[in-house]
């Protein structure tokens, strides 16, 4: 399957096979009129199968969000036909309406309309708590 | 302009500050009688509660302020499904300081978010409330006269216990505590707590499930309710309510200056021969309460 090199964006790598649409819409990119490919179960040396998304625009993106799915990703941006940058995503401080609190005692579970806000509160742990009631996300919300 | 939702919003130094300010209101009543005077209080209950609600307004009414509000979300427009942020857009245009007590966790900071007046967290869900650890520092200053070198002996349900929560926040930021964590195996402290402030600060602490042979080491012996309202099943709350009963027998190898201490209100958990006892300090814990509001209430409201 050929999918065409991409001249100015980003390339979305070595994400874990059956990852990429849920980051597909989680940075909804189905709001983007630029060329995309999400490509699924690409063969990996580094992690046998994976997920890649092309976006073929040059724009600037909130990708911060990526390091709370998976450190691991690597992001590469590319300009003129040409990777300048290559990089994994760092942990957010704060994510929002990224996850949603579970806690059926929080605020959240019965105001509408509200941001469901986590933040960061132990970087080496990964360990992220709701703003309102410090409930820990769980990793399976996202 | 400045609002309470977390103890930890205050400095060691304002919780002092507040202090002082109490203790000196309890001295010279008089030099605070008309320290608010055209400011009212909106009181929010969407929760029912008596010393709360009431030593707020009892506490605005000594500074010579008004006090507005409900007592239950019935009584609100709530009840219609109104949203918290939009009832407290709407207060906001009425009073100039708010107390607010909600059943969910949080409720108090969504209304600090939306209100151009500040807002004072009176206790959310199993979450936080910080007037009430405030209460219980002033109470610790004034029966001990000091806030470090100090075992400490939290008694019955310290899970759903917000009250105890705060405190151990509050608490732990003084030198040489030592806590002594006393409930069933099913009402211990959240893993949170231990990990993120006990762990994390290197405060000591002691896991018990036994109250008399821990009872000659403590300073202080603060009681908690198991609270049914906190429980999803009645059969739980049944079995458990009466883990931790404190009388006049398990006191007899207490320390002579210790100082017990409840949020209140109590059910069983102290039986009432305790109250005439000299170290039972739980209904002086009320009074200082209302002082330390006034207190709070005058710092909120900047008022000199």
């Amino acid at each position: 399957m050929n999918i065409d090199s991409i001249r100015n964006g980003i390339v979305i790598d070595h994400i874990k096979a059956g990852q990429g649409m849920e980051i597909y819409q989680l940075l909804n990119l189905e709001a983007l009129d630029c060329s995309i490919a999400l490509i699924k179960n690409a063969s990996s040396g580094k992690i046998g199968k994976k997920d890649i998304i092309k976006i073929d625009a040059d724009f600037e993106l909130d990708l911060d969000v990526l390091g709370y799915i998976n450190p691991d990703i690597t992001i590469n941006v590319i300009k003129d036909g040409q990777r300048v940058r290559k990089f994994h995503p760092e942990l957010p401080e704060r994510l929002t309406n990224v996850i949603r609190c579970k806690n059926p005692r929080c605020i959240t579970s019965v105001e509408q309309e509200i941001d469901h806000i986590f933040k960061l509160t132990d970087r080496e742990n990964r360990v992220y708590r709701c703003i309102y009631c410090e409930s820990k996300a769980k990793g399976e919300n996202i | 302009m400045r609002s309470l939702i977390d103890i930890v919003d205050l400095s060691i130094e304002e919780i002092n500050d507040l202090i002082d300010t109490a203790n000196d209101i309890i001295e010279n009543p008089d030099k605070y009688s008309e320290k608010c005077q055209k400011k009212k209080l909106a009181t929010l209950f969407f929760e029912p509660s008596t010393r709360t609600r009431l030593s707020f307004e009892a506490a605005m009414m000594e500074l010579g302020g008004n006090v507005l509000g409900f007592s239950a979300a019935s009584n609100s427009s709530a009840a219609k499904g109104e949203s918290v942020s939009d009832t407290i857009r709407t207060v906001c245009c009425y009073a100039d300081i708010i107390a607010m007590r909600h059943p969910k966790e949080g409720a108090p900071m969504i209304a600090s978010m939306h209100s151009t007046v500040p807002i004072i967290n009176a206790g959310d869900g199993g979450h936080n409330h910080p007037t009430q650890t405030l209460t219980d520092l002033l109470t610790i200053q004034r029966e001990k006269g000091r806030f470090d070198s100090l075992t400490v002996g939290l008694c019955g349900d310290l899970k759903f216990g917000r009250t105890v929560h705060s405190l151990i926040h509050a608490l732990s930021r003084y030198e040489n505590i030592h806590f002594v964590l006393i409930s069933p195996e099913e009402l211990k402290l959240p893993g949170y707590i231990i990990n993120d402030i006990l762990d994390k600060k290197g405060v000591s602490y002691t896991v018990t499930t036994s109250l008399e042979k821990v009872m000659p080491t403590l300073d202080i012996l603060y009681m908690t309710r198991v609270q049914r309202e906190r429980f999803f099943n009645e059969a739980d709350y049944i079995r458990l309510k009466d883990s931790y009963i404190l009388n006049k027998e398990k006191l007899t190898t207490a320390k002579t200056d210790l100082c017990i201490m409840h949020p209140l209100p109590r059910v069983n958990e102290i039986s009432v021969d305790v109250d005439d006892d000299p170290r039972a300090c739980y209904f002086k814990q009320v009074l200082y309460g209302k002082f330390i509001r006034m207190a709070l209430i005058l710092k909120l409201l900047e008022v000199e």
